[in-house]
């Protein structure tokens, strides 16, 4: 089977503007990748290549096997724009009726009810969009995208409208699809967000990937922290290895251990040492 | 089969939605009252209008075919105006306000998309105009006890007028951003007008070269080809001094008639519904 998401040297340039420089992804299938960056990395042109609303200059996407645009390509993804709108005299449920006529989906009453309430909506089929807050029809957003079961979900920002619980519920949602063997590419400026869920993280600047892997090989050491009857000292360059040999020399010394951490870097120190301290 | 006809009912549904389908409607109901107004007072007053003896002029038919003349040019601005305002924003307003985007994505291709979109702004704007056209109609035909030479051509040809509108400003919606391409299309329209007042102007003055700029003028915009066209089929078995008078008179020409330019338009809807094809599977969103 292909994988989800192929991406092979692809660029895009606006007129003098180079967006993305020959940028090589994969998404396996059934993994959750994050794509990160500051603004104008190029996050959202690669997401539109994939799904279709922008031509690459040079390269090329495939979704499922199918070079990205064509009708087999995107009858195999779902795609939440960073800005969408939905029509406000349309209900929840005209919505999806509307998605599942455009996808060819056969899910029918079945399909909508279950994807409003996998984004805890179902309570509001009847609703129209113009009466819903900007988080309501983010999640509706998200149960657009699941609409006819793609086989990979490309997110852009999913969460950029969502207060605490909705950000829980769609991050518990793409838990949930990743379960299903979905694939999802989220791209978001998240990185909380991104660590607890994604399998692999990309991280794109300047139109370039300057640092891929899963949130565990982004990590780097940054020591061991003792804490002690003296106080919490830290030792720079000690790794998990060190930990018992410290731990002994501390007790031999006659100090009393109260407790020992092994130090990561987070995927913040990861991203801002990548794109070099630089901000949006 | 089923996803055009779920974006020719979402654009049919946005149509009916929209403020300006409503003020048309309003507008369309006081026009049509003044013009039953404008109706009983002409057709009363008939009686007194004498032309001089050595004239011979048929003044039920002139009076008749001078309101209906005024009534087109109504129904094909009011027409004009829907459409614009129906397309001017399909695509980069669209996309600007991320209504296009979601659509896009779906496999339901570009071309089927803006076709529906075309075939429903295309639905309500021709039922549009042929209501408003058969109403002036009727309420001239019972006033005044007067009816067009060619009951159906000329209401076909003003609802052509307007889905040639339609096409044009669904390919400015490509390129242009909403409002400029309002700016552009009415401007355009504006242009095929003062064609056919340069028309009349030229056959006033006998002027070759007036008449020959506004006739190219008519076959570069069609639709005012199509109205003029219109115009001449309801006094088309209308001849004498009353006929001439008419070719005279306020409808700002009608010139350009014939199958030619049915056919001319008809390949003109075509190329413009390619070009946008093509511009729309290109553009980037």
């Amino acid at each position: 089977m292909p994988v989800a998401l192929a991406v092979h040297g692809l660029a895009k340039r606006y007129g003098s503007v180079e967006a993305l420089k020959g940028v090589d992804l994969v998404v396996d299938e059934g993994e959750l990748v994050g794509l990160l960056g500051p603004n104008g990395a190029g996050k959202s042109t690669l997401v539109k290549i994939a799904v279709g609303l922008v031509r690459p200059s040079s390269g090329g996407a495939e979704v499922a096997g199918a070079r990205a645009g064509s009708r087999a390509a995107r009858a195999s993804l779902g795609y939440l724009a960073e800005l969408f709108r939905f029509p406000g005299w349309y209900t929840a449920d005209e919505v999806l009726v509307l998605h599942q006529r455009l996808s060819g989906s056969r899910g029918g009453a079945a399909e909508r009810r279950r994807l409003l309430e996998l984004v805890a909506l179902e309570d509001a089929a009847g609703r129209r969009v113009e009466g819903m807050s900007k988080g309501m029809q983010q999640r509706l957003g998200v149960a657009q995208a699941l609409v006819g079961e793609p086989r990979i979900l490309l997110l852009d920002e999913p969460t950029s409208a969502l207060d605490p619980v909705g950000r829980r519920t769609v991050r518990l949602l793409l838990e949930e699809l990743r379960g299903r063997g979905v694939s999802v590419l989220l791209n978001s400026h998240l990185l909380s967000e991104i660590e607890l869920v994604c399998d692999r993280v990309a991280i794109l600047l300047g139109g370039e990937l300057v640092a891929a892997g899963t949130p565990a090989e982004l990590s780097r050491p940054r020591g061991i922290e003792l804490e002690t009857d003296e106080g919490v000292r830290r030792i720079a360059g000690a790794v998990r290895a060190d930990a018992p040999r410290i731990v002994a020399e501390a007790v031999a010394a006659g100090r009393q251990v109260y407790g020992v951490r092994v130090l990561t870097s987070t995927l913040e120190d990861t991203y801002l040492e990548a794109v070099g301290g630089e901000t949006d | 089969m089923s996803s055009f006809a779920a974006i020719v009912e979402y654009g049919f549904r946005e149509a009916v939605r929209r403020k300006v389908f409503a003020v048309v409607v309003l507008l369309t109901a006081v026009f049509l009252v003044l013009f039953w107004l404008a109706n009983h007072f002409v057709f009363d007053q008939l009686g007194n209008i004498t032309p001089p003896r050595d004239i011979n002029v048929d003044t039920r038919t002139f009076a008749g075919a001078f309101l209906t003349g005024l009534a087109m040019f109504a129904t094909l601005f009011l027409g004009v105006v829907l459409a614009v305002f129906l397309t001017i924003g399909v695509v980069s307003g669209d996309a600007e306000r991320g209504l296009l985007q979601p659509l896009v994505v779906r496999p339901v291709g570009r071309s089927t998309l803006l076709l529906s979109r075309f075939a429903g702004a295309a639905g309500v704007c021709v039922a549009y105009v042929l209501t408003v056209y058969v109403a002036a109609m009727v309420i001239t035909g019972l006033t005044g006890h007067w009816w067009p030479d060619r009951i159906m051509w000329p209401g076909l040809e003003l609802a052509g007028g307007v889905v040639i509108v339609i096409a044009l400003s669904l390919l400015g919606s490509i390129v242009l951003s909403s409002t400029a391409n309002g700016i552009a299309v009415f401007m355009l329209f504006g242009g095929g007008l003062v064609a056919g007042l340069l028309a009349s102007i030229g056959h006033a003055l006998n002027s070759h070269a007036i008449k020959h700029a506004s006739t190219i003028a008519a076959w570069a915009l069609p639709f005012e080809g199509l109205y003029q066209d219109a115009l001449r089929m309801i006094t088309a078995s209308t001849s004498g001094l009353t006929g001439f008078l008419l070719q005279l008179g306020p409808f700002g020409g009608a010139y350009v008639h014939g199958w030619t330019i049915r056919i001319w338009a008809l390949a003109y809807l075509v190329a413009v519904g390619a070009v946008a094809l093509f511009a729309f599977r290109r553009k980037n969103l």
